[in-house]
C-alpha cells in the first residue's frame, strides 16, 4: 500500500471539512422553515436541481458575472477555482487511470507524483503530464494575480478590498502557499526522475542541476500537505466558508427560498456565501461620493459573521439596492439589510473557538409588542365610492408642482377618482419600516388599507415610489396598485390622454425604489418619449444611480447626501438636457437642490403637454387653479 | 495725478462708498449692473425699526454720488479683475476695460430663490409670495390676493432659506426676523381687520430697538406669533390655503388656512459676486459670501491686495452697518493708497 506520514496533515483536513459541510448543511435544513423544507425537497427533485447544476458550474466556478463585469478581476477568481477543480478532477482521472489501482482514496490523486515519480515519461503519460502543468500554470497565474491585488488593488480594476482579520489571514497564506508548493514539490520530483512537463518538468531540471532534488523534494510535499491541511481546517472560521455555503446558496434559492421579513438559515447561508470580494464596495455611492468605506454588504456580512454589533453598519445605507444588482453571489443584501435593522441594537460578545465553529443560530428576537399601541389615535375616516384612488403620498405633497400636475392630468382624462391623502394622509409606512419600526408601520397599513377597502377602488395610484413599493409588498390589497407613470401610460395607451410632443432634451432619472425596488423601469421611459426626446445616460436601469436624499439613511450628514446628489446630477446632465426628469417626487427635490438644469416629474412634463382643449371642466365645481412652475410653450 | 478708485455695486454700500472716496480727494467710477443705482433699497417700502421711507436713504445717497469726480456706469456688469502692478484692470461683460489703482465690491446679496422651497409653494400658488413681493405691493398701496380680493388671514413664514440645512445655508440672515415683525404691523397698519401670524423659529430681534418693535407688534398690532416651522403648505378648494405645522411651545400639530403666506427669503451670496470670485481669485466661506482676510480687523480686507470688500457681499448686515462698513472700507483705501505711493 502506498502510504508516507506526510500525508496525514491532508487527510485530517479533507475529511474535517467534509464532515463539517455535512453537519453544517443538515443543521441549516434542520433551521428552515416547514415551507423552505418543502420547496428544498421539491427542488432537489425538480428543475432546480439541475438549474443548480448549471449556474454552480457558471458562477463558482467560471465567475461568469465577475468575467463579464470585471475580466481581469473574473479571470483571477476563474483561474483559482476553476482551476482547483480542473487539477482535481485530472488529478483523480490520472490517478485511476495511471495509478497502481482503481478508485483510490484522494490522497492519492493529490500526491500522485510524489507516488509514482516515474510517471509521465512518454506518450500518453506525457501528454497527460503536459495537461496537468497546464492546469497549474493556469492556478499560478491567478495566484500572481491575487498577491499582487493584496497589495495593488488597482492591478485588477477594483478600488477597494475588505480588511482582513487574523485568522483570514493564516488561512489566505495557506491558501497562497498551496499551488507554490505543490509546483515545487512535484518539480523537486520530476527533476530527480527526469520527468515531468513543460512546467514541473523543466523547473525540475534546472532545480536538480544545483540543488539535490531527491532530498529537497521531501519537504515540499509535507509543506504541500500542510497548508492544505490547515487550509482546510481552518475554512469554517473564514470567508472562504463561502466556498461550500455557496453551494448550500445556489441550490436554494434555486429552489424558490427567499429573504423574507423574518431571520433565519437562509440568512445565515446567505451571510456565509459572501466571499468579501468587494464589488459591493465599488458599487456603492457612499463610497465613491461620499467617501464612506466601511458599512457596504461587505462588511455588514462580515460583521454579522463575526457576532459584531452592526447596527451602525446597517442604518448607514441609502438602501438603493446597487449591491444587490452587482453581487457576483446573487446575496439579497438590501434584506438583509432590513433584517439587521429590525434586530437593532445588538450585544457584542467574544465567542470561543468551539462556538466559532458551530455557531449558534443566529437567532434574533422579535420585536418586543407593545401593549399600547402607538397610533391609536388616528381616526377612522370614511371616504367616498370612487373607481381609482389617487394617493399623493407624504413626499408629493411637499412639491406641489406635482400634485397640482397629476389633478391636472386625472381631471383632463376624465377618469372617476378620489384624492384619498388631499387633506393630508397618513404616511403609507415604509419609512417606519425602513428603520426598523415594522410593528408601527403596520399600524399605519392597516389604517390606508381599511381607507382604501372602503372607498371600493379597483386601483390606486400614487406619485411616490416609496409609497408604490409598500402598498405593492405589504399592503394585502385586493386592488390594482400603479405608479403614476404607470397610469398615465396607460391612459395615453387607451386615449384617453391627448399630448402634444415637447421638443425638450430629457434624460430620465430611475429612482431606486421604482426601478431596482419594484422593477418599473420601462413605463416612465416610454412616457417620456411620446412627449419629449428621451436621451440615454450611463445609468439606466439596474445601473441608475441613487439621488442621495434616500429617506433609508438614518447616519449620513445633509452634506454628505447633497456630494452624492451633486455627483448623480452631474452624471446626468453631461448631455445637456432641458430637463432632468424623473418619477419621484424625493429625487425631484435632492436632485433640483444640486443642479441649475431644470428637475421635473415626469407627471409636471406630461401635464405641459396636454392638448389644452381637451381638459373637461366640470361646471358644477369651482376651477381649481392649476399652476405648473414653468410653462414650457415659448 | 488723482488715484482712480473703481466701485462695483452700486447699492447701499457702494453708493456710501463712492460718495466717501470722492470727498477723500479720489476719482471715482461705480458700477452698477441695473439700470439705475440704489440696489435693494429700490425695491422696498419702510426701513425697520423707525419705519422711516426708504426713498429718505436713497435721496441721501443719491446726493452724496452726485458730486464731481464720480462716474456712475448702469447697466454694467463687471466680470473680473486682474490685478498687474499696484494697477487693477476691470473688464465688463462686453469686453471692456477700466483701470484703477484700488478696487472696492460692494456686489451685496441676493433674495434665496423661494422656489427652491417647493414646499411652501412659491411660483404654484398665487398667493404665496416674497418679503419683497409684499414691499412693492405697500408701495403700490395695496395689498391684495391674485383674484383682486383683500385678504382676512396673512401667514409669515421664517427662515425661508436661512438656517435650513436642507438648502445648504447654515448661517442665520438675520434680519428676516426683524422685517417680519415691521411687515406684519405694516398689514396690520394697511388693513385694520386682517389677522397676522408669524411662523418662527427663535425671534432674533439683536439690533438697536428691534425688540421694542417686536413687543410692539404684540402689544399693539396683536400680530400672533407661533413657534414652529412650516412644513408644507397646499390650496384649498377654497383657494385659501393650508399650512402644516407645529406649535412647539403648545406641543402640538397644527393645521390652518390663510389668504395670503409671505416667505421672508434669507440673503444669499450674489449671484455676481460668486462670479468674480471664481474668475478673479477671491475667497469665499462656507457661507459663500466674499471671505474677508480677517474677521475681527480686516473686515474690508479681501485676499488680493487693493481690493475692499463693502457690505453685504461678506455677509448678512442691515443698512446701518452696510453704511459704516462701506465707510470703513473706504478708510482702508485711504491708507492702501498712501503707503502705495511711495
Amino acid at each position: 500500500m502506498q502510504f508516507d506520514p506526510f500525508i496525514i496533515p491532508f487527510n485530517i483536513g479533507l475529511y474535517f471539512i467534509v464532515i463539517y459541510a455535512v453537519v453544517r448543511s443538515v443543521s441549516w435544513f434542520g433551521d428552515l422553515s416547514r415551507p423552505d423544507k418543502l420547496r428544498l425537497q421539491r427542488g432537489f427533485f425538480g428543475k432546480a436541481f439541475g438549474q443548480s447544476i448549471k449556474e454552480i458550474f457558471l458562477e463558482s466556478l467560471i465567475h461568469r458575472k465577475i468575467l463579464k463585469s470585471n475580466p481581469r478581476l473574473g479571470y483571477m477568481h476563474m483561474s483559482l477555482a476553476f482551476g482547483w477543480f480542473l487539477l482535481i478532477l485530472f488529478g483523480t482521472i490520472e490517478a485511476d487511470v495511471f495509478g497502481a489501482h482503481h478508485l483510490n482514496a484522494p490522497y492519492k490523486a493529490i500526491f500522485f507524483k510524489f507516488f509514482n515519480p516515474e510517471h509521465g515519461r512518454m506518450g500518453f503519460e506525457a501528454a497527460f503530464s503536459f495537461l496537468m502543468d497546464l492546469i497549474l500554470a493556469f492556478i499560478l497565474s491567478g495566484l500572481v494575480l491575487a498577491i499582487i491585488k493584496r497589495f495593488s488593488s488597482r492591478v485588477v480594476g477594483i478600488k477597494k478590498t475588505t480588511k482582513l482579520r487574523v485568522l483570514d489571514k493564516i488561512a489566505l497564506t495557506s491558501l497562497w502557499l498551496i499551488f507554490p508548493s505543490r509546483l515545487l514539490a512535484e518539480s523537486f520530483t520530476s527533476g530527480a526522475y527526469g520527468t515531468g512537463s513543460f512546467l514541473t518538468g523543466s523547473l525540475g531540471s534546472i532545480l536538480a542541476s544545483f540543488l539535490p532534488a531527491q532530498e529537497m523534494a521531501y519537504p515540499f510535499w509535507w509543506l504541500y500537505s500542510l497548508s492544505l491541511g490547515t487550509f482546510f481546517i481552518l475554512l469554517p472560521l473564514t470567508r472562504y466558508m463561502h466556498i461550500p455555503t455557496e453551494l448550500f446558496l445556489i441550490f436554494a434559492r434555486n429552489s424558490g427560498i427567499k429573504t423574507g421579513d423574518q431571520p433565519g438559515a437562509f440568512r445565515e447561508i446567505q451571510i456565509y456565501s459572501c466571499s468579501s470580494c468587494g464589488i459591493c464596495i465599488d458599487a456603492c455611492q457612499l463610497n465613491f461620493s461620499a467617501g464612506i468605506t466601511n458599512i457596504q454588504s461587505a462588511y455588514l456580512m462580515k460583521g454579522i459573521r463575526n457576532n459584531e454589533n452592526v447596527s451602525d453598519i446597517a442604518f448607514n445605507c441609502l438602501m438603493c439596492g446597487r449591491c444587490d444588482q452587482k453581487c457576483p453571489v446573487g446575496i439579497e443584501l438590501t434584506p438583509l439589510r432590513m433584517l439587521s435593522r429590525r434586530a437593532g441594537e445588538t450585544v457584542e460578545n467574544e465567542q470561543s473557538i468551539w462556538q466559532k465553529y458551530f455557531p449558534g443560530r443566529q437567532v434574533m428576537l422579535p420585536v418586543k409588542p407593545v401593549s399600547d399601541p402607538s397610533y391609536s389615535w388616528l381616526k377612522q375616516e370614511e371616504p367616498a365610492k370612487t373607481d381609482v384612488i389617487y394617493f399623493a403620498g407624504c413626499m408629493t405633497h411637499l412639491t406641489p408642482a406635482i400634485k397640482n400636475s397629476m389633478i391636472t392630468i386625472l381631471e383632463a382624462s376624465g377618469v372617476r377618482y378620489n384624492f384619498l391623502d388631499e387633506k393630508g394622509g397618513v404616511c403609507c409606512g415604509r419609512p417606519l419600516m425602513l428603520a426598523g419600526q415594522d410593528r408601527e408601520a403596520r399600524e399605519l397599513i392597516n389604517h390606508n388599507s381599511q381607507l382604501i377597502w372602503k372607498s371600493g377602488a379597483h386601483t390606486i395610484v400614487t406619485s411616490c415610489p416609496i409609497c408604490y413599493k409598500v402598498f405593492k409588498e405589504s399592503y394585502y390589497l385586493d386592488v390594482e396598485v400603479l405608479h403614476h407613470s404607470q397610469f398615465i401610460k396607460n391612459l395615453i395607451e387607451e386615449g384617453s390622454l391627448k399630448l402634444n410632443f415637447l421638443h425638450r432634451k430629457v434624460t430620465y432619472h430611475t429612482p431606486c425604489d421604482l426601478g431596482r425596488g419594484s422593477g418599473v423601469y420601462n413605463e416612465p421611459k416610454d412616457v417620456l418619449r411620446h412627449v419629449a426626446r428621451l436621451l440615454k445616460s450611463d445609468f439606466e436601469d439596474e445601473n441608475s444611480l441613487c439621488c442621495g436624499g434616500s429617506l433609508g439613511n438614518m447616519k449620513i450628514s445633509s452634506r454628505q447626501k447633497s456630494m452624492i446628489a451633486h455627483d448623480v446630477a452631474t452624471e446626468l446632465t453631461k448631455g445637456n438636457p432641458d430637463i432632468l426628469a424623473t418619477s419621484c417626487p424625493l429625487c425631484k427635490k435632492t436632485l433640483s437642490a444640486a443642479t441649475t438644469t431644470r428637475v421635473a416629474d415626469i407627471s409636471e412634463i406630461v401635464a405641459d403637454a396636454i392638448v389644452r382643449t381637451a381638459i373637461k371642466k366640470k361646471l358644477n365645481e369651482p376651477v381649481r387653479k392649476v399652476k405648473v412652475a414653468v410653462d414650457f410653450h415659448n | 495725478m488723482e488715484k482712480h478708485v473703481v466701485v462695483i455695486g452700486g447699492g447701499v454700500a457702494g453708493m456710501e462708498a463712492a460718495g466717501h472716496l470722492q470727498k477723500s480727494g479720489f476719482r471715482v467710477s461705480l458700477f452698477e449692473k441695473e439700470e439705475k443705482p440704489g440696489g435693494h433699497l429700490n425695491d422696498w417700502y419702510k426701513l425697520f425699526p423707525d419705519r422711516r421711507r426708504s426713498s429718505e436713504v436713497k435721496e441721501y445717497l443719491d446726493k452724496i454720488t452726485s458730486e464731481d469726480g464720480i462716474k456712475i456706469i448702469t447697466g454694467s456688469i463687471i466680470d473680473k479683475i486682474v490685478s498687474d502692478k499696484n494697477q487693477f484692470r476691470i473688464s465688463d461683460k462686453d469686453g471692456k476695460e477700466y483701470s484703477a489703482d484700488a478696487v472696492i465690491i460692494a456686489t451685496g446679496f441676493d433674495l434665496f430663490k423661494s422656489e427652491r422651497k417647493e414646499e411652501y409653494g412659491y411660483g404654484i400658488y398665487d398667493n404665496v409670495i416674497t418679503s419683497a413681493d409684499l414691499e412693492k405691493m405697500f408701495r403700490s398701496g395695496s395689498i391684495e390676493l391674485a383674484d383682486g380680493r383683500i385678504p382676512e388671514t396673512v401667514g409669515i413664514v421664517h427662515c425661508v432659506g436661512s438656517r435650513d440645512e436642507k438648502v445648504g445655508n447654515l448661517y442665520c440672515s438675520k434680519l428676516c426676523c426683524v422685517t417680519a415683525v415691521k411687515q406684519a404691523i405694516e398689514i396690520r397698519e394697511h388693513l385694520p381687520s386682517s389677522k397676522v401670524f408669524c411662523f418662527y423659529m427663535d425671534m432674533r430681534m439683536g439690533g438697536a430697538y428691534y425688540e421694542e418693535l417686536y413687543r410692539e407688534a404684540q402689544e399693539e398690532w396683536g400680530v400672533n406669533f407661533i413657534r414652529g416651522k412650516v412644513s408644507e403648505v397646499s390650496e384649498a378648494i377654497n383657494n385659501k390655503l393650508v399650512i402644516k405645522s407645529e406649535d412647539t411651545l403648545a406641543g402640538k400639530p397644527l393645521k390652518m388656512q390663510v389668504d395670503m403666506l409671505v416667505l421672508m427669503a434669507g440673503m444669499e451670496m450674489s449671484e455676481g459676486g460668486l462670479k468674480l470670485s471664481e474668475s478673479s481669485g477671491l475667497n469665499k466661506g462656507n457661507n459663500r459670501f466674499f471671505s474677508p482676510a480677517d474677521h475681527h480687523f480686516g473686515s474690508n480686507k479681501s485676499n488680493i491686495k487693493g481690493i475692499f470688500y463693502a457690505g453685504t457681499c461678506t455677509m448678512p448686515m442691515n443698512i446701518t452697518e452696510t453704511i459704516s462698513h462701506a465707510r470703513a472700507a473706504v478708510s482702508d483705501v485711504i491708507d492702501y493708497l498712501k503707503d502705495s505711493k511711495a
